[in-house]
């Protein structure tokens, strides 16, 4: 049948149509098979595979890389769910592999140590669609300009402060309520201070929202900093070292789970906050080094 | 008004609800079981089935309320993960599922994210409809009383079975409401037992 040879791939309603398909769920981090298991059994919607949770990072140093392809394999085989995985910011090398190794979404994070500290990868260069970070509505709008198709804030990665993510998000959606308050003159001298593209500045003037789905993570701790992003307008959740620095990673997922399908609703939330033992322990983000900041890697 | 809920735990839920109150259907997010008893009709839409189903499995109520409100006439149509929520098998890997519809179904049958298309398929009368597949499911059996109403290729990827509406692709990411349409108009015609129609 020509139908099926005149089939297209990677397009970029393909690519934000996996991100549809995410809405309302909860992305789970996860360093090996056993974990991914749990995190699927927790109800995760997709699990993010890396080399150590962003917690290890911080406290361990060094260079974090993609992880090992044999650990992204397993991991794959072993859940039904998508399996993303992440490149450093730049490695459009990692990026070239981790698509070679058949992962569902790349998420080029701020989390692994940058390889490139004047230029993102080039996102529209890839059929597999790529995940990238921001902490305002510029940043947003250059990575989707580079082919970004989901946009999730930075947030303080390893931290267990939503503070960050809270920031991000308001900054994202105010921002973006601003761009509709405008007249039609003045988007030119708004893209040149957003430093953006004026076509999807005046695009997001016109609809009131990002051209791709709009995720939170960074520093998402228990079921309350969940919804709290939900409520804020997140349309889905990355937990990062949450799930695995509790003192009971199924029962804390399974919550976090619970709390973002029930958002908006605070009797379940109740409910959630009381199902979990002992959150991992929070830093402070003011007592951080400037050079500790994740989130200002990327531009 | 015809009060269309849209399964509301997870996935692309708000699509379908924009695409059903453009055609005049009220369209509540349904994120309780009990909200069944008022609607006329529901969408499941796509998600990942495996989140969804430790979702249902989690609220007690969910399987009874699905099933009872498919008995007592409610109109469903399941799209992707709902389309293997529906089915009466579920393979690689095995899942269960509310076997409500006579059909089995292999999961992520067309490959992982990279493997995702979109094109064109055509109605069982040969006219062209716009198809866009995300880690698809594949039908691999459709029993006797279902019919087939779309293909693609030599798959079969929208069938109908009573009340029942299923497609392996995403009608709602597409700008084409036909089968969106196609749904409405079975609701408010509702079939006599055991019968069913093709489009």
């Amino acid at each position: 049948m020509s139908e099926t040879h005149d089939m297209k791939t990677g397009t970029l309603r393909l690519k934000t149509g996996l991100a549809e398909m995410l809405k309302g769920g909860v992305i789970m981090d996860v360093t090996n098979a056993e974990q991914a298991k749990i995190a699927e059994e927790a109800g995760a919607v997709a699990v993010m595979a890396l080399e150590r949770v962003p917690a290890d990072i911080r406290r361990d140093g060094g260079v974090a890389r993609m992880s090992h392809p044999h650990v992204i394999r397993e991991i794959m085989d072993t859940v039904s769910i998508p399996v993303m995985a992440k490149c450093r910011i730049g490695h459009f090398v990692e990026a070239q592999i981790l698509e070679a190794l058949g992962v569902d979404y790349i998420d080029e994070s701020e989390v692994l140590t940058p390889a490139d500290e004047a230029h993102h990868v080039d996102k529209f260069a890839f059929k597999v669609p790529v995940v990238c970070g921001a902490r305002d509505l510029g940043e947003a709008l250059r990575r989707i300009a580079e082919g970004a198709a989901l946009i999730r804030t930075k947030g303080e990665a390893g931290t267990g402060n939503v503070v960050e993510a809270v920031r991000h998000m308001r900054a994202i959606t105010g921002g973006i309520r601003r761009l509709t308050t405008l007249r039609p003159e003045e988007l030119m001298a708004e893209a040149k201070s957003l430093g953006a593209p004026f076509e999807l500045v005046r695009w997001v003037a016109e609809h009131g929202k990002l051209p791709v789905p709009n995720f939170s993570a960074g520093g998402i701790a228990t079921p309350a900093d969940a919804a709290l992003v939900m409520q804020l307008g997140a349309e889905a959740v990355f937990v990062g070292s949450g799930i695995f620095k509790s003192e009971d990673p199924v029962r804390h997922g399974r919550a976090i789970v619970k709390a973002v399908t029930h958002y908006r609703e605070p009797e379940v939330l109740a409910a959630a906050s009381a199902e979990i033992g002992k959150p991992m322990p929070g830093l402070e983000i003011d007592k951080l080094e400037p050079e500790e900041l994740l989130a200002a890697r990327g531009w | 008004m015809t009060a269309v809920g849209t399964l509301a735990l997870q996935g692309d839920f708000a699509a379908h609800r924009k695409r059903l109150a453009a055609l005049g259907a009220s369209a509540p997010e349904v994120r309780w079981p009990q909200q069944l008893e008022e609607l006329d009709g529901l969408v499941i839409p796509g998600g990942e089935s495996t989140t969804l189903l430790h979702l249902m499995d989690r609220e007690p109520g969910w399987w009874p309320a699905v099933e009872a409100f498919h008995r007592r006439g409610g109109g469903i149509f399941g799209t992707c993960a709902g389309l293997i929520l529906l089915a009466r098998r579920v393979r690689h890997p095995e899942q269960r599922s509310l076997g409500l519809l006579d059909v089995d179904v292999d999961r992520n049958a067309y490959g992982r994210q990279v493997d995702s298309s979109e094109g064109f398929g055509r109605w069982a009368d040969g006219r062209p409809l716009e198809m866009v597949f995300i880690r698809a499911p594949r039908i691999t059996r459709v029993g006797d009383g279902v019919d087939v109403l779309a293909w693609h290729g030599d798959d079969p990827v929208l069938v109908a079975q009573g009340n029942l509406l299923a497609a392996s692709f995403h009608p709602e990411l597409t700008t084409d409401d036909s089968v969106h349409r196609l749904f409405l108009a079975r609701l408010a015609t509702p079939l006599a037992d055991g019968a069913s129609s093709v489009a």
